[in-house]
Formats: C-alpha cells, sequence, structure tokens
C-alpha cells in the first residue's frame, strides 16, 4: 500500500494520547458520564494545537492528510485510552461538503472556524414529517433580495443547544419533483427567528433538540454550491464521507471493557466470564467484530485504490451498528440487578451521591438504551437494506 | 380449559383497566421520577380501595384471591397501563409473611392491604446477581434475640417501606439453601441505614446496610433456618407476577406500534405498508401470544407441585426474557425517532420490558435452571 510506518504510527498515537487526555476526561468517557459542552471544547482544542483534529481532511486545509489505515489505527486507539469522540458535524460533515462544493470565499472563512472551535455546528436534515424519506422536507427558504426568508422545523437536531451555527436542506423550489427542489443552506443560529427546544429521551438524557425557523434571514452568500442542487450534496456526504461508519474503535474498545466486566461479576462462585453461555455470546460478537474489522479495511483499501465506496457504506452501517448494539446489551446483561438503579446520576458532576453497585454498571443501561440510536439515525437499518437491494441486488 | 379465565377475574380485570386508563396519564411517571417513593400516593390509595391488594392475598390473611390466576390478572393490567406502583415487593414481601407468619406478624398485612403501610423484602446482596440461595448477610443469636449484620442490594419499595423482611444466615455456607431465616425489621431499627434511589424504569429501591441490627427473638419469620422453600414459592408468585406484567406492557408496545404503523406516513403511504416491516409487525404478534401463554402456564402451576411450578416458572421468565427484549428493540426500531422520546408513552414500555430483564432472574439464568430443573424431573 504506502509507505507509512504503521508500527511507528501507532506507538506515536499512543504516547500522544496518554499525555494528552485529562483525568477528567478519560473517567467521564470510562464511566459513560455526560459531556459538557467544555468537555468537549477542551479536547477539541488539544487535538486542534497537536494537528490531529481533522483526521479525514486534506493538509492543505489543516488536515492530517492520514490514510485509511492511520485513521483506523487512530480510531482504534483513542476508543481505547478513552478519549472523547469528536463531534461530527462540523468535521466530518461541514469540512468535506465546504472542500467539495463551498467557493473559496465559503472556505477561507469556515473552514478556519470549524478547527479553532469558534463555530460548533449541528445538522438540520430532519423534520417531523421527513425521517427516511427525506426528500420530502418542507422547511422552506424564499428569496427576497440578497437573503433568503426561512420558515420551518428541523427536529433530532443532535447537540444543537451548543451549536450556532446549523447546515440545513431546505425547499427553494415548491414546485419542482421532490428530490429536486431542494438546497444547502448554512444558518447562523443567533439569527433572530431561529429557537432550539429540547427533546428528552429515553435514557433521561436531552442530546437531541427541535430547531424551530420564524422568518429568518439569511444572506445568500450562505447558499452551498447551486440553488435546488442541494440534495446532490447531501447524497456525496452519504456515500463518500463516511469514515467511522463502521465503529470499529468503540466496538473493540467495549468488547474489552465488556470482557474485564465479566471477569469481575460471579456466577455461582465463577467469573461470569466463564459461564459457557455468557462466553459463547462474547466469542460470537467478537468473531462478527473481527470479520467486520476487516470488511472496514478491504473497503478502505477500494477508496484508496481510487474506487467509490459506494454500497460498501450500507453494509458496514448495518453490520457495526449491529455489532455495537450487540456488545451494549452482553454489557447490560453482565452487570445483572444493577442495571435496574438510576445510578449515573449519583457519579455526575457536583453529586457527591454514594455510588451505587460497582461503577461500570452505572451507564450500561443508559448506554444500552441511548444507543438504539444507531440503527435509527444517519439512514436506519431498514433504509441501508433497500438501498442494497436495489443497487447491488437489483431487486 | 379455563386458562383461569372466571368471570370474578374478568370483572377484576376490567375494573382495574377502567381504573388506570382514567387515573394514570403518561406524563404521571415523569412527575413522580422526582419523587422519593417514585410512585403516587393517590394512585396506591385507589388500588387498596378497588381490593388490588388485596386481590393477591388469600382469604386466610384477609384479603380476597391470592391464586397464581389473581395474580397475573392484576399484573397484566399494571403492566399495560405502565404503573410504577410497588405491587411486586408487596406481594413477594407480604407472600412470606403470609406463609409464615404468626398471628402476631400477620397482623402486619392489615394495613399493608389497606394501602396505609408499604413493605419490602430484602434478599439479594451485592454479590448474588439472581441466586436465591446466595444470602451473606449473617444473623447471630443472641440472649434477647438475634444480631443482623451484612449488605442488601437492589431492594425493591426499599426506599419507602416502613417495614422490611430480610433474609439472613443462621448456618451454612454463602450458598446453601439450608440455613437461611427471615426477619421483620422495622425499618428505624439502630444499625440499619439506607440509601435510597429511583429506579430507571420507575418506583424506587435502595441499598441496605445492616451494621449490628438488634432484633427480638419475635422478628423470626418462619422457623429458624429453614426459610429457603418459603422463599422460592414467592420467588415463583413474583415471577409469574413480572412475567404477567411483561405481557401487559408487550400488548401495550405492540398495540402503540400497530397504530403508528397504520399513521406514520413516510414515500407517500403509511410505513405499515412496507412488508418489511409488517412481517416483523407480525413476528411481534406470535411472540405475544406465546408470552401470554407462558404466563398462563406458570400461573397455572403455581399451587402445584414443587418441580413442575419451578419448570414452569423457569420456563415463563426464559420466553418474557428473550421476546421482552425483542418487542421492546423492535417496537423502538418501527418508530424511528420518536420511539426514543420520554415524552412518549412507548420508551417506558421498552425500558420496562428490558430491565424486567433484570429481576428475579435474567433469560440466562432461567434458561439454566430449566435445564437443571429438568434433570431432575
Ligand atoms: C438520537 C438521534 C439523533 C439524531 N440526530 C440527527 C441530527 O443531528 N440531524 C438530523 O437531521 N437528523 C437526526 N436524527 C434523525 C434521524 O436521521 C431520523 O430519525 C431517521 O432518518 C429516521 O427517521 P424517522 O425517525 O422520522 O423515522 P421514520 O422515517 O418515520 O421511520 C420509522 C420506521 O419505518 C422504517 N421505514 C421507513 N421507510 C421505510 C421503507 N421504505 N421500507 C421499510 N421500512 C421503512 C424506518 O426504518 C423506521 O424503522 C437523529 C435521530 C435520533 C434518534
Amino acid at each position: 500500500m504506502s509507505s507509512v510506518d504503521y508500527d511507528a504510527f501507532r506507538t506515536e498515537v499512543k504516547a500522544f494520547l496518554a499525555n494528552a487526555l485529562s483525568e477528567n476526561l478519560k473517567e467521564k468517557i470510562r464511566l459513560g458520564l455526560p459531556m459538557t459542552k467544555a468537555d468537549h471544547e477542551e479536547w477539541h482544542a488539544i487535538l486542534n494545537d497537536k494537528g490531529w483534529l481533522a483526521v479525514n481532511w486534506p493538509v492543505e486545509y489543516g488536515g492530517t492528510g492520514w490514510d485509511g489505515m492511520q485513521r483506523q489505527i487512530y480510531e482504534i486507539e483513542a476508543c481505547l485510552a478513552n478519549a472523547p469522540r469528536v463531534v461530527p458535524f462540523g468535521l466530518a460533515m461541514m469540512g468535506p461538503i465546504l472542500q467539495k462544493f463551498g467557493n473559496d470565499t465559503q472556505k477561507a472563512y469556515f473552514l478556519p472556524r470549524i478547527l479553532n472551535g469558534e463555530h460548533w455546528w449541528c445538522q438540520g436534515y430532519s423534520e417531523p414529517g421527513a425521517g427516511s424519506d427525506l426528500a420530502s422536507l418542507k422547511t422552506k427558504a424564499v428569496r427576497d433580495g440578497d437573503h433568503y426568508v426561512v420558515n420551518g422545523q428541523k427536529t433530532w437536531t443532535t447537540l444543537a443547544q451548543h451549536a450556532n451555527w446549523i447546515f440545513c436542506l431546505v425547499r427553494t423550489d415548491p414546485n419542482a419533483k421532490k428530490q429536486e427542489g431542494i438546497s444547502f443552506l448554512l444558518i447562523d443560529m443567533t439569527t433572530p427567528g431561529v429557537e432550539v427546544r429540547p427533546i428528552e429521551l429515553l435514557d433521561g438524557d436531552c442530546e437531541v433538540n427541535e430547531v424551530w425557523f420564524d422568518n429568518v434571514r439569511v444572506p445568500v452568500e450562505n447558499l452551498i454550491g447551486e440553488e435546488n442542487e442541494g440534495w446532490t450534496y447531501a447524497k456525496y456526504l452519504l456515500t463518500h464521507e463516511r469514515t467511522n461508519i463502521a465503529g470499529v474503535g468503540f466496538s473493540n474498545a467495549n468488547l474489552i471493557a465488556l470482557k474485564a466486566i465479566a471477569q469481575k461479576e460471579q456466577l455461582n462462585g465463577q467469573p461470569l466470564a466463564d459461564n459457557p453461555r455468557f462466553a459463547a455470546r462474547m466469542a460470537e460478537v467478537e468473531i462478527d467484530l473481527m470479520a467486520m474489522a476487516t470488511t472496514n479495511l478491504r473497503t478502505i483499501a477500494k477508496v484508496a485504490s481510487g474506487q467509490a465506496p459506494g454500497v460498501e457504506s450500507s453494509m458496514l452501517k448495518i453490520k457495526g451498528t449491529e455489532i455495537r448494539q450487540e456488545i451494549d446489551d452482553l454489557t447490560r446483561r453482565a452487570v445483572g440487578p444493577y442495571a435496574v438503579p438510576k445510578s449515573l446520576d449519583a457519579l455526575a458532576e457536583g453529586n457527591n451521591n454514594e455510588q451505587i453497585g460497582p461503577d461500570y454498571a452505572a451507564s450500561a443501561s443508559v448506554k444500552y438504551f441511548n444507543n438504539r440510536k444507531l440503527t435509527i439515525f444517519g439512514g436506519s437499518t431498514e433504509v441501508q437494506r433497500s438501498i442494497i437491494s436495489k443497487s447491488v441486488l437489483g431487486l | 380449559m379455563q386458562f383461569g379465565d372466571t368471570e370474578d377475574r374478568r370483572m377484576l380485570s376490567d375494573m382495574l383497566r377502567r381504573f388506570l386508563a382514567e387515573n394514570y396519564a403518561n406524563d404521571m411517571r415523569s412527575k413522580l421520577a422526582e419523587t422519593q417513593s417514585g410512585f403516587s400516593a393517590e394512585i396506591w390509595a385507589g388500588l387498596a380501595e378497588l381490593g388490588i391488594i388485596g386481590a393477591l392475598f388469600s382469604e386466610e390473611v384477609g384479603g380476597f384471591g391470592g391464586a397464581g390466576f389473581d395474580i397475573s390478572t392484576v399484573f397484566e393490567e399494571l403492566g399495560r397501563a405502565g404503573t410504577v406502583e410497588p405491587l411486586l415487593d408487596t406481594l413477594y414481601a407480604g407472600g412470606l409473611i403470609a406463609d409464615l407468619g404468626d398471628e402476631a406478624q400477620k397482623e402486619l398485612l392489615a394495613p399493608v392491604i389497606a394501602g396505609e403501610k408499604q413493605i419490602a423484602f430484602a434478599h439479594g446482596e451485592p454479590g448474588s446477581r439472581y441466586d436465591l440461595s446466595h444470602v451473606e448477610t449473617h444473623a447471630a443469636q443472641t440472649a434477647a434475640g438475634f444480631t443482623l449484620t451484612g449488605a442488601k442490594s437492589v431492594v425493591g419499595n426499599g426506599a419507602a417501606a416502613d417495614t422490611i423482611v430480610v433474609s439472613a444466615r443462621t448456618s451454612g455456607e454463602v450458598r446453601d439453601a439450608n440455613g437461611i431465616s427471615l426477619f421483620v425489621v422495622p425499618v428505624n431499627a439502630k444499625g440499619l441505614s439506607r440509601k435510597p434511589y429511583a429506579k430507571l424504569d420507575g418506583g424506587n429501591a435502595a441499598e441496605i446496610a445492616l451494621d449490628g441490627v438488634e432484633v427480638p427473638s419475635s422478628a423470626l419469620l418462619g422457623p429458624l433456618g429453614c426459610a429457603f422453600d418459603a422463599i422460592e414459592f414467592r420467588a415463583a408468585s413474583a415471577i409469574t407476577a413480572i412475567c404477567a406484567e411483561a405481557l401487559g406492557a408487550m400488548e401495550q408496545a405492540k398495540d402503540l406500534t400497530v397504530e403508528y404503523l397504520k399513521t406514520r406516513q413516510q414515500f407517500g403511504r403509511p410505513i405499515g405498508k412496507f412488508q418489511a416491516l409488517q412481517h416483523r409487525m407480525v413476528e411481534i404478534l406470535i411472540d405475544v401470544e406465546q408470552a401470554r401463554s407462558a404466563v398462563i402456564n406458570a400461573a397455572d402451576h403455581l399451587e402445584g407441585d414443587r418441580l413442575t411450578r419451578e419448570r414452569m416458572v423457569s420456563a415463563a421468565k426464559n420466553l418474557i426474557g428473550r421476546t421482552g427484549r425483542r418487542i421492546s428493540e423492535e417496537c423502538v426500531q418501527m418508530h424511528g425517532g420518536i420511539g426514543m422520546t420520554e415524552e412518549y408513552a412507548l420508551s417506558h414500555f421498552a425500558r420496562r420490558l428490558i430491565l424486567i430483564d433484570h429481576v428475579l432472574g435474567d433469560a440466562d439464568h432461567h434458561l439454566e435452571r430449566f435445564i437443571a430443573l429438568g434433570k431432575s424431573a
């Protein structure tokens, strides 16, 4: 493949992570505690200083220029070290869109601000009536002089409560066929008429929001590419920039954590890990993960040789999220009765409450419930299956 | 076969369903989550008044029922409405008092059945997982009675209880069935401390520390060192109850999902028109019917011989554990994002169905138990 010395790279990554991560961040990730905005910003700044923030950007824009293998190594090591994940909306989504379809002014203005953390992006695609059928979206933008006037509602907007910019798909031509009247618009969330309302999820957290637009005036310079071509740009993102989609790093680290829990938990006087039934379940998911990691590398190699990834990203999304959910499921089972207490609150910052049960049990159920989202967002499993059956199998 | 379906029980379930439909709103659970007990005092009083608590106990101790099918009838409705009130703990602890108590101890049940007092059974321990015979807490005999020392974990209703039935070892090794005794302990006993908390699926529990708690001889519930059979029997009735509750929750999750598939439009049609979802909805229906039969099997054999009863009960808990997970996950998935929101009722049922697997033994525990019991059959 390339001339990169991957062993040396891995060593360098490990050394960096060992030094750079604060105890606070590591501990929060290990225990599954909620991350504050400041926590995210802390890690974002550390990575930016090191030049390792934009793992999938080319060097000319301030990215690492890493190849697929390096990215995979970094992802695995970062997860193992309990590093926080980097919020994807600016770096993994907005960045590539700007680099591919943005004009020079947009690139010069927005890209550095993603890196330095001045702009926190969120993704305004989904609407109450437009989920899987995203192209039926209704939020409209009407041209008025050198502005668009935006009205409508987005929903499920992850971390919009922290964001100051949102990239939106909006309808600019109500008469065109549904995919053809959509534009890609960047909206400053401090503009009058933007309102963010939290949605509480079943794990008790409020990571998603509704975002409302009431006569929001957006300068036309904030349009990406051509008017009514937004669908093409959104689709590009779906098929080309899914670097982390398989979640190999998460699964790998979570499986290791699960095995450690299964050693500590006792069943009939033996470690749970020695129970043949539980051991078999853990082994099966490990076998699946090993194969998927290679599928992931095969896809990376294919992309490196210039081929488009195509449906592999759908495949990796389906299998990768299944594996992550299976590991979460085994983890909550492993902790037994201690899956029941609402114990994360007791460990959270500022609460001096005593811990309930072993610390590794505190987030097991919450994580399991929260990660039901993995097979719903970013194109549900059902939608991915439809893509594969149509475009690969020709059914 | 009757499958337990008598005129009286149908009236009981109709009455309870109506009461809960009228009084149990979805937003109530999130409000209750903020309170110390995690449940509604008004609903509790209402349930007592309707005779629902009494339906869990025999006439001998002041109740109106207490048979397997009485229990399953009540709990199916509780599950359907998504209640968080501590009837399971009342049944478990109250059942032990009813089965083993002397006259004075049995008197404790009258205020419980009337809804005036709360009880709990403190049996599980930090290391016991789902093993009913794992008791490390010990009771040392003294001149005046006993001294209890140990730790109890995830005690359902432990935060709200006035009186707690505590298991402690008076002889034998940690996982021996022999040598376990029960004690009736008021929560204000010296040396008893509680760490109360909310459960993820509603209601309360507590970690309980027993630091040399001195109780009189009259606190001993049942014969010394021989409580295991009674615990196993009452665990069986509690498992039957929680399986019936899961059945009600499954029914509700299924109904909500069918309704949603009929109304949610994507790609210009109701999503229920997609065969990829239709067949899975059918699987859920089959799962629910299987669960119903498993509950009937357990309820029907609750009063039977030990081996058959325990096999039926473990079979039910295993089947409910497996299908509960599938139904919970599938119903959320087929809803999409909305299924994950706290505001929409499904999220409660999805959570409850999963966490029921963590109470009184999970699917794997009961699978292994079922196999072991089969060998001695
Ligand atoms: C935690 C979370 C975070 C999210 N973050 C964001 C975000 O930051 N920005 C954003 O824009 N969106 C976000 N989303 C929204 C997400 O992309 C949508 O939830 C997803 O597209 C599904 O849409 P829906 O929820 O409306 O479900 P629906 O589209 O209504 O689907 C309901 C069910 O029907 C199935 N279905 C639909 N069509 C078909 C079909 N043709 N054949 C078979 N089955 C079908 C679906 O797979 C699903 O199981 C988030 C969602 C969640 C849960």
